[in-house]
């Protein structure tokens, strides 16, 4: 069973090949500065490190969650835990991942609490090939995303990522639309790299199947579709 | 390489983490399975339609409104010693 993040100490990471990380000469990274005057107690250095994360605390918590609400609440929730546990924070993974690891906890942790979502945690559903073997093969249309209006744009990828399990969902926002590399979202996730490769494939390839019925050539079926969505 | 093969090294692929032998394979692949070009071509496109979607943008009254309700429970920890200079009343004459 993989491990699911719980501790929000930064530890230091496992060596890959037996090297000592101590031997690696590391770059501070310039948010160390400013953890170190929160940590003395300076409100101005917390508060440029909220600046500079909020959004991105924000939106991955409304990816997981789905919900505006919860991820306001998850945001302000995540910066005062953070606050409190600063002396936590050794420096040893960057200060962001280590931000969005306790945004990941919190937002796994609200949908256990609303109990209507069918999984919750970062290990379920993901030993099915569902989803993980490409069934459609059609040529999408160049630049298909133009023959929708942005609200339908929204609203299509909207309902097409939230109808993916939370553990992909959230391996996909975090590598593919916030950026971080493999080995920043396995160390947020408390998953190997390995199984975040493994999760992104399967995320990207049920992502790009359901999207097929709307992008595909052929106008009518994409339109077909888009008209079934705005039912639903 | 088959299409079995070729599936197991995408996510490798779309990082640009290959070695120059194994990438030579890859594209000798794509450029030989119509089925697997189709799923490079249209799985980047995936990747690229999110990117460029700006979901779940915060806005910017929303993120200040935020930002001040984490700083009001900060300073009410009584950990950051400035919250004495912010809402210390003047002394009474």
């Amino acid at each position: 069973m993989a491990a699911q993040p719980s501790s929000i100490v930064d530890e230091p990471l496992e060596p890959a090949d037996g090297v000592s990380t101590a031997e690696i000469p590391a770059e501070i990274h310039p948010d160390v500065a400013l953890v170190e005057r929160a940590k003395a107690g300076d409100s101005t250095a917390f508060e440029i490190l909220i600046k500079q994360y909020e959004r991105q605390i924000f939106r991955t918590a409304l990816h997981i969650t789905q919900n505006r609400e919860d991820a306001e609440d998850i945001t302000q929730d995540v910066f005062f835990k953070a606050f409190q546990k600063l002396e936590q924070f050794q420096g040893n993974s960057k200060f962001s991942t280590w931000l969005v690891r306790i945004a990941v906890n919190e937002s796994l942790m609200r949908l256990r609490k609303r109990k209507t979502a069918k999984t919750v945690s970062m290990d379920q559903d993901v030993e099915t090939d569902d989803g993980s073997i490409p069934r459609d093969f059609a040529e999408w249309r160049p630049n298909p995303e133009q023959n929708f209006s942005q609200s339908e744009l929204a609203e299509i990828l909207n309902k097409t990522i939230a109808g993916l399990p939370p553990g992909f969902r959230t391996v996909f926002t975090l590598r593919d639309i916030e950026n971080m590399s493999t080995e920043e979202t396995a160390e947020a996730l408390g998953l190997s790299v390995p199984a975040v490769k493994s999760r992104l494939l399967r995320a990207r390839l049920q992502l790009r199947e359901r999207l097929s019925r709307y992008f595909r050539k052929g106008t009518d079926g994409a339109r077909d579709a888009m008209r079934q969505i705005t039912r639903q | 390489m088959n299409c079995t093969d070729f599936l197991a090294k995408l996510t490798d692929y779309f990082d640009g983490q290959m070695d120059p032998d194994l990438l030579a394979d890859v594209k000798a692949h794509i450029g030989s399975c119509h089925h697997c070009e189709v799923v490079v071509d249209t799985t980047r496109k995936t990747i690229e339609v999110y990117r460029g979607s700006r979901m779940y943008e915060c806005p910017e009254e929303l993120a200040a409104r935020m930002r001040a309700a984490v700083m009001k429970r900060c300073f009410e920890t009584g950990k950051l010693p400035d919250i004495e200079i912010k809402t210390q009343k003047p002394a009474a004459r």
